[in-house]
Formats: C-alpha cells, structure tokens, sequence
C-alpha cells in the first residue's frame, strides 16, 4: 500500500511539473499574473510530493519491504535501521529519487527565497526548473521507478546493501553532492530565463551569485566527502583516482568556480555576459552529463550503477532536449555585443578573465581524458582500447593548478579597471621574496632533501597566504583595532579570502601527502614491530569478533612514539554474511599534522597477517582545505542578504548611482 | 542477457577489486622498490572496471604484480617490462598513454588551447584599449539596475 | 567570423560529444580487447592434466584449426560453459579443444573432467597462470581461436554458449578455412 502511496505522489509530482514548466511561462507572455503567481504553490505543491514519495520508499526500506524490487535488491533485514534509511538511495533508483527530491527542494527554496524578484522573471526561473524536473521524473517513472513490486516470488530477505555504501561517508555524501549538482540547476534557470527575456544585465548576475555560490558550497562538500570516504573506507590509502565517476562531479565544480568569478566581473562591471550566461549553461549540463555518465554505463568505472542500455538512452535523449535547446537558444539570443568597459592588462578583470580560461581549459583536459578512451575506440576501433587514468590527468592538472595559485596571489591586489603594473610589483615583491626564500628553506630544514615539487607547492602555498595576510593587514590599517578592521572588511570580502586559503591549504596537502608520506606493506607475526620516522608500530595479533550483519577479524597495533606508548589501533578485515563480500576497514588516527593508516591484508599462518601502516603528513589539510572552500562560499552568501537590508536603510543616500554601489565592494 | 549475466559472474568474483591490494614483496634496493610501485601505480588492472595494479585485489592483478616484481629482480629495465605487458594487454593496461599521432589531441591539446585563451585575453585587452567609454554600465543600464535593485529592498520587510 | 556564427560553437561541440556518447552506450567498455590478434600463440612447454602424457609445446597444437579455452575449477562461470563445450566439441568433429587448466589443482580439475566430461583433446596445466599472462588473459573462461599457422584470429571473454558460437565462432571458423 506505502509503495503504491509513493508511486502516486511521484506521479502527482509529474503532473505539477507539467504545469509548473507550461502555465506560468505562457502566463509570463500574455502577462498574465495569476498564471505567473502559481508557479510558487505549484513549486511548493511539486515539492511536498516528492517529499511524501521519498517517505514512502524510505517507510519501505525500514518496514524491511521485499515485496519493493529495490528494497530487495539494496536492504536486508540484518541491516542496522539507519543503513537501512540511507540504503534508500544506495541504489540506482532511489538515489535517482534523491535526486529529483533535491530538484524539487531547490526549486521550492528559490519560489520562497526570491520574494523581491519581478514576477515574470521568478515565474519562468521556476518553469525552467519544472521543465527539467519533468525530465527527470519521465525518466524515473519510465525505466527507473524504485516502487516497482516483486509480486510473483518476492524473495525471503533482501541481497543486502554494498557493504562499502555500509558506512557513514554515504550517509552524507550523495545528499551533499547532489545538492551541489543540481544546485546548478538554479544558475541555470535564471540563465535561460534572461536569455528569453534578453534582460542579460548586472541585476541578473547578482541574484544569481548567491545560489550559484550555496550550490558550489554544496558541491565542495560534496566531492571532499566522497574523497574522504574513498580514504578511509576503500583501505587503499589513496583519496582521488580520476575515475570517471570522480570526474563528472569535478567537472561541474570547475566550471561552478569558473562561473563565481566570472559573475563577479558581470555584476560589478556588466561585462563578459555572454561568457558568463554560457557557464552558467555549462555547469548544470555537466552536471546532467555526469548523470548520464555514471548511470548509462558508458564509461567503465569503479563506482557506476548498474548498466541499462533502455536508461542511457533515455537519458541521452532528456540531455539532447535540456541542453541542446538552451545551447541553441544561447547561440540564438546571447549578445554579441562586446562590454564597452575598459580595463588594462593587470586589472582585476583581466586576471579574473584569466582565471576562467584556466579553470575552463582544466575542465576540457579533464573532460577530455574521460572521453578520450571512448573518442579513440570510435576512430581506430575497439581492438586497440586505450586507457587515461592518474599520470595523464596529474600531468595536466598539477602545473594548470601552479599557474592558476600564481595568478590567484597577483589578483588579490588587483582593481577593477585600472591596476598600474607598478603598484602590483610594490605589492607583491617582498610578498614573492619571502614565499620563495620559506618554499626553498623549509623542506631543507625539516627533511634534508631537496624535493623540487614540494618546494614548488611550498612556495604557492605561501604566496598565496602571504598575499591574504598582507592584502588583509593593509585593508585593516586604518581601523582603530584590527578586530573593528576585520568586520568592516564585509563578509562577501571575507568569503573570498577564506575560499582562497582553503585553496592553499589544499595546496599543501596534496603535495606535502604525495611527496612525504611513507607506505609499508609488510608481513607481521604478533610481536612484530616497524618503525617509520617517530612512530614504532606493534603487532599485537588478531581476534575474530561478530558484528551485526557480518563477521569481523580485528588486528591489534600498538603505536609508540618516541619510544613512549602512543596509542592503540584496530584495524578490521570483514566478511558481510548476506553476500559474502570481504570489506577491509582501516583504522585512521587523523591528526592535524599526519594521519596514521593502518589496514588489515590477508591472514598468514600462526597469526601473522599481511599489515599496511602509512604515515601520511598533512593529508588532513586536503580536506580541511576543501571545508574552507565551501566555508567561504557560506559567509559569501550571508553578505549578500545583509547588503540588501543595509542598502534599504542608506535608501537614498547613495546618490552617486547604480556603479558606485556596485564598485564599492572589494 | 548472457553477456550481462556473465558480466555479473565474472566482476561479482572480484568485490575487493575497488580496494586495497596488501602484501609483500621483497626487494634488494629502495630504488627497485620505487621502481616496482611506479610502475603497478601506472598500470591497470585489466578485469577490473578501473583500478591500477596496486589498487586491486583481483587475482589477475596479484599476478600482473608478481610478474613486475620478478621482472624487477631479475634486472630487467622499465621499458622493457612496460614492452612485456603492452604485448600481451595493449596500451589498454598503461594509465599513461603513449605519445603517438592518434594521442597527440590528448597530450597537447590543452595546452593549445590555453595558449588560444591568452590570446583572446590580449585581443581583448586591445579592443579594450581602443574602447574609450569609461563606465561599465551605460547610463541607462545603470538606472535599471538601481531601479530594480530598489524594488527590490522595497518588498523586504 | 560573424559574431552570431561564434555562438554556435558550444552547440556543435556538444552535438557531436552526445553523438560520442550515442556511439559509446551501443558497446560494453568492460570488455578488453587482446593485444594477440594475429599474433603467434605463444611458445610454451607445459605439463599435461592427464596423468601420463609427456609436457605439451606449441607444436602439439599445430596441424588445423584449434580452439584454446582457459578454464578452472574454481571459475563459476566455466562450470556454465562446459556442458556447450562439450556438446560443440562433439559436434565439430574437425576442429580441436584445447584446454588451459588455469591456475587451477590439478585433482580437482581431473576429477571434474572424469565427472562431467572431457571436450578437450589435450589439457595444459597452467599453474601458475604464466601461460596465461603470456596469452593477456584477465581471467577465466577465455577462449581463443588459432588457425592452422599457430595465429591467433580471436579471442573470446566469458562464456561460450551455442547462440555466440553460432554468431561468432561458426562464421570465423569457416571464414578462416
């Protein structure tokens, strides 16, 4: 019965969206308003289905509902409850169900949000929205409907959730890279509604920044969740693999960081329009692409669902529809008429211009290596396969990354229009001194080696950090206290330096991880000991220990460091009973400044077993990294609205007009 | 549906391909070590989906491994191992592929391109030049948007 | 360029990646081709499964058409194949079953064939699966056709049943005659 209370409300959903995506877009050109205002309870009246449906499929899985296909194929009754909540979208469907759920959300948070828009704007935002909400719930009633019943022989008990989706990382991850994919639905719905209206000015680019910014927050989250979970779950150490799967997240998030700069330049200078508008297009097609990719089967992957020629067809088709009809309507209605703007070769435009063809060309080599084994199959034939993993992409990305951290530490100083290339070098010279100088020294202080890519990364990392630090002290200056200095800075201001330390932070990370960490697999009889750098590493055995749905062999480590007792890991070797699947659970110490990884290997004779120990140096920073990235997304959101009221309340004594208001922020 | 079937059997063999291979192998030198773990880094699995040597547990890949290792102690050089896999997996087991005619886009076409942005970016700085307008937003451009704006703090409580 | 021109960049550009794609979802990226064909069948020198043959070469193979199949006890989908193995191999009376006892116990793959059947006409104990590297095999069942010079013409990954034989191997057996 719950089921079948499910599949109706998505069906309702279905016949909302079908309105919510014709009624108030007609009404938006026959001014009619009533048609116009229904698109908010239809958004509402859309969302509050999909809600129910989601509830529906999530009462099946807890109510242990084998007679539901999916249920079957993803639960089982030994399931721990909250797996058993999470299996909803452990699957195919039901994480497509997700997906549109976060559609709807979206949609509705923008009817709600978007209270001062003009009407026919918010009117065919929201029919964009519903037009691609349709899509999606076509393609799950059609070929992926996670209500459909195993009426005939439905089985005993389910065959039980993947065991590595059996783990908290999944409980957060999906929801949160969803919410950043489809995010960009928002960016783009406003995208196609000005291009319909040919309304493409700085009004636009400013309602768009802050969805555009909360979806990239989301998607930043995202994709470190996942990376984290690939750490500590898959027991390989390594926390990025350039799967395909791992692509098609980044992907959008480039061109999403891409499109925060360039509406940056669009709202405050009223140039690059179509540029922007194109990336906004951009990011949500990627976002659709990477649906397709990981569910179509096209790519061969570590992490894709289950392949279905019926639903990459499909798929492939709703991707014609959405995005070959907004690209078309680009090249039919963006304006070619170029920004009459002038700035010079080192205004903060330029280097923002510069900041977009670098992450665009990153995303066209990523993309390009995703889909060059299929490019190269169609020309030279499927006997010749060839393969692009890690060295091609790291190849690529690492010095695309160096030149991006460069430019990045220039622009910080940078003004609109007009930046004299004088005052850059004042700026910037002793900034480059002591970057240099700390890059070179450190590592030959700390490691006595010279390791050129660690210096490298040192140095970015500085620069970077050292230009924030000098850009904020010299913005502080002339406040009473640096405190009072720092809140005058405005948050949108903060925003940004916060997402550009994450980005140093990152920096050093990766490269002090991948130039510094030590990896051991070695045989270990209880007893055993290995020592790398401070750290001695005790094997203490092992012990077979039940869990709830499987059984585990748990490994004892003793740590000490410096000789002294440290602390104590367990790593686990598991074997789930429903599908006999073996699992390896690492144990991670995480510390701030290193990680300790240990996993168990295979089991030798007299207790002895195969032990993987890493030391891993700041690869908690990639991470940390990554939260201050999204984290300043978040705070540059909270300026906007608190602009708005304190604009209310300046009313009309901002006299100098739109450009000044517009310019005054940094 | 065989063929999917089979597919099934045949990967449902391999649950821990996704994850960490860990096991020993003893060798005379760092540099041979280093060596060993380049080269199961860079090179795939070839019956998982998309793993490297180093990252499955597929036997196929314990034995691939093996093999390199052997291969290192018995002095042979990289390239000739890499020659010894290419002629029994083809470029299919290199994650880096090789530089030739047909992978020449792959390589270097990003780098072309970017070398196309910057030159946009300096035609651009040109026109801009030539552009006498000082205003980013023509004077009636700017009205709309204040207008607008204004509107828009109006409906706010 | 008019400048309206350059705006239908992005749509051509994605227009042919989705043709791309079109293409990709009518082909199985899982399937990995063989760097082997029409290459020569590796040179070997293996022993026998049955117990008191001498070590089989290469050139006991040589001499007509012959079908190597790589098969193992402990493979599942090698016990699905057998029965159409065997049934094929009574049927193509001119054409030989080679069989790679891959990485397999030799006890138990005798006794397997005692149980259920021999379609092969020689069997080669691939212990330690080098055999099986040197033929670029990823695992088991893999068949490989060989024609009467020692080439390898085409390989095979999964099971063989009678409907791939009659679509693939029928046709190229006769095609290579």
């Amino acid at each position: 019965m719950v089921p079948e209370l499910g599949n109706f409300a998505l069906i309702l959903a279905l016949c909302l969206a079908l309105l919510l995506s014709t009624l108030p877009m007609a009404g938006a050109y026959t001014g009619n308003t009533l048609w116009m205002s229904l698109s908010r309870s239809l958004s509402a009246g859309m969302w509050v289905f999909m809600v129910l449906s989601f509830g529906c499929l999530a009462y099946a899985f807890l109510h242990d509902d084998f007679t539901v296909a999916y249920v079957a194929r993803n639960s089982n009754s030994f399931l721990p409850s909250y797996y058993k909540f999470t299996a909803v979208w452990g699957g195919h469907e039901g994480s497509l169900l997700l997906w549109v759920l976060i559609l709807a959300t979206w949609t509705y948070a923008v009817s709600l949000f978007s209270r001062n828009l003009p009407l026919d704007i918010l009117a065919r935002v929201l029919g964009v929205m519903g037009i691609v909400s349709v899509g999606f719930l076509l393609f799950m009633l059609l070929t992926s409907n996670p209500f459909d019943r195993l009426l005939l022989s439905p089985p005993q008990d389910g065959s039980d959730l993947n065991p590595l989706l059996q783990d908290f990382g999944l409980i957060v991850h999906p929801p949160f890279l969803y919410m950043g994919y489809v995010g960009f639905s928002v960016a783009f719905a406003f995208a196609i509604a000005a291009l319909l209206t040919g309304r493409l000015d700085a009004a636009w680019a400013r309602w768009t920044r802050p969805w555009t910014n909360a979806a990239w927050a989301f998607l930043t989250i995202g994709i470190a969740l996942g990376s984290w979970w690939a750490y500590y779950e898959l027991g390989w150490g390594g926390w990025w693999f350039w799967d395909p799967t791992e692509n098609v997240a980044f992907m959008p998030w480039l061109v999403g960081t891409a499109l925060i700069h360039s509406l940056a330049v669009t709202e405050k200078r009223g140039i690059f329009k179509s540029w922007t508008v194109l990336l906004a297009i951009a990011a949500f097609s990627l976002s659709l692409l990477g649906a397709f990719i990981v569910r179509s089967g096209v790519l061969t992957s570590v992490h894709a669902f289950a392949v279905d020629p019926k639903r990459g067809t499909v798929l492939l088709i709703l991707l014609l529809t959405v995005i070959g009809s907004s690209l078309f309507l680009y090249a039919l209605r963006a304006p070619t008429v170029k920004g009459s703007a002038s700035y010079t070769s080192t205004s903060r435009e330029v280097f923002l211009l510069i900041n977009n063809i670098i992450l665009v060309v990153t995303t066209a080599a990523v993309l390009l290596g995703t889909l060059f084994p299929l490019i190269h199959e169609a020309i030279y034939g499927e006997a010749n396969r060839v393969s692009v993993g890690p060295p091609y992409f790291n190849t690529l990305f690492i010095p695309l990354m160096a030149l991006l951290a460069v430019f990045l530490g220039m622009a910080t100083f940078s003004r609109w229009k007009k930046t004299s290339v004088a005052y850059l070098k004042q700026q910037l010279w002793k900034i480059a001194v002591a970057s240099i100088a700390l890059g070179i020294v450190l590592p030959l202080l700390l490691t006595s080696d010279v390791n050129i890519s660690a210096m490298v990364a040192l140095l970015l990392a500085f620069w970077i950090v050292f230009g924030i630090v000098r850009d904020v002290l010299a913005k502080t200056a002339n406040k009473n206290s640096f405190f009072k200095g720092l809140k005058s800075l405005g948050l949108s201001y903060s925003g940004m330096q916060i997402a550009h330390l994450g980005m140093a932070v990152i920096i050093l990370g990766v490269s002090l991880t991948s130039q510094y960490s030590v990896e051991k697999d070695v045989l270990m009889a209880p007893g055993d000991s290995l020592t790398i750098g401070r750290y001695e590493f005790v094997f203490e055995g092992s012990v077979k220990e039940p869990g709830p749905n499987y059984e585990a062999d748990v490994g004892t480590l003793r740590v000490l460091k410096n000789g002294a007792q440290y602390l104590t890991m367990h790593p686990e070797k598991r074997r789930y009973y429903a599908r006999g699947d073996f699992q390896t659970e690492a144990d991670i110490n995480v510390g701030l400044f290193r990680d300790l990884f240990t996993a168990l290997g295979d089991p030798r004779e007299a207790g002895a077993w195969v032990v993987r120990i890493h030391v891993k140096p700041f690869v908690f920073w990639i991470w940390m990294g990554a939260f201050l990235m999204a984290m300043g997304g978040v705070v540059a959101i909270t300026d906007r609205r608190y602009r708005k009221r304190k604009e209310l309340a300046a009313g009309v004594r901002s006299e100098a007009g739109a450009s000044a208001t517009l310019v005054t922020e940094a | 549906m065989t063929k999917f079937f089979l597919l099934f059997v045949l990967t449902c063999s391999l649950p821990g391909q996704a994850w960490a291979a860990i096991e020993v192998h003893e060798f005379d030198s760092p540099e041979q070590e280093a060596r060993f773990r380049h080269l199961i880094d860079e090179m795939r699995c070839p019956m998982c989906l998309n793993a490297n040597l180093s990252g499955s547990d597929a036997p196929i890949a314990a034995d691939l491994r093996h093999e390199i290792a052997d291969q290192i102690a018995e002095g042979r050089s990289d390239e000739e191992i890499i020659a010894f896999m290419t002629s029994r997996y083809g470029d299919f087991i290199l994650y880096r592929p090789p530089l030739n005619s047909a992978t020449f886009f792959l390589w270097f076409g990003p780098a072309l391109l970017l070398l196309a942005g910057f030159f946009v970016v300096r035609r651009m700085l040109r026109q801009s030049r030539a552009a006498t307008t000082e205003s980013a937003l023509s004077a009636d451009e700017s009205n709309k948007l204040h207008a607008i704006l204004d509107s828009d703090s109006d409906t706010k409580k | 360029m008019n400048k309206r021109v350059k705006l239908f960049i992005p749509v051509a550009f994605f227009l042919a990646m989705l043709g791309l794609l079109f293409f990709g979802l009518g082909r199985d990226p899982n399937q990995v081709p063989s760097a082997l064909i029409n290459r020569p069948l590796p040179e070997f020198s293996l022993p026998s499964l049955d117990v008191e043959a001498p070590q089989i070469t290469k050139a006991d193979l040589m001499g007509g058409i012959f079908i190597v199949n790589v098969w193992a006890t402990w493979c599942p989908p090698c016990h699905i194949e057998h029965p159409y193995l065997l049934e094929i191999s009574k049927r193509e009376k001119d054409i030989s079953f080679v069989g790679v006892n891959y990485k397999d116990s030799v006890k138990e793959a005798r006794q397997f064939l005692a149980e259920k059947g021999d379609p092969f006409k020689l069997n080669i104990v691939d212990s330690d699966g080098r055999f099986g590297i040197d033929l670029g095999v990823a695992g088991a069942p893999e068949t490989f056709v060989v024609d009467a010079n020692g080439t390898i013409r085409y390989r095979h990954v999964g099971v063989i049943d009678n409907r791939i034989w009659a679509e693939t191997f029928a046709p190229l057996i006769a095609k290579i005659k």
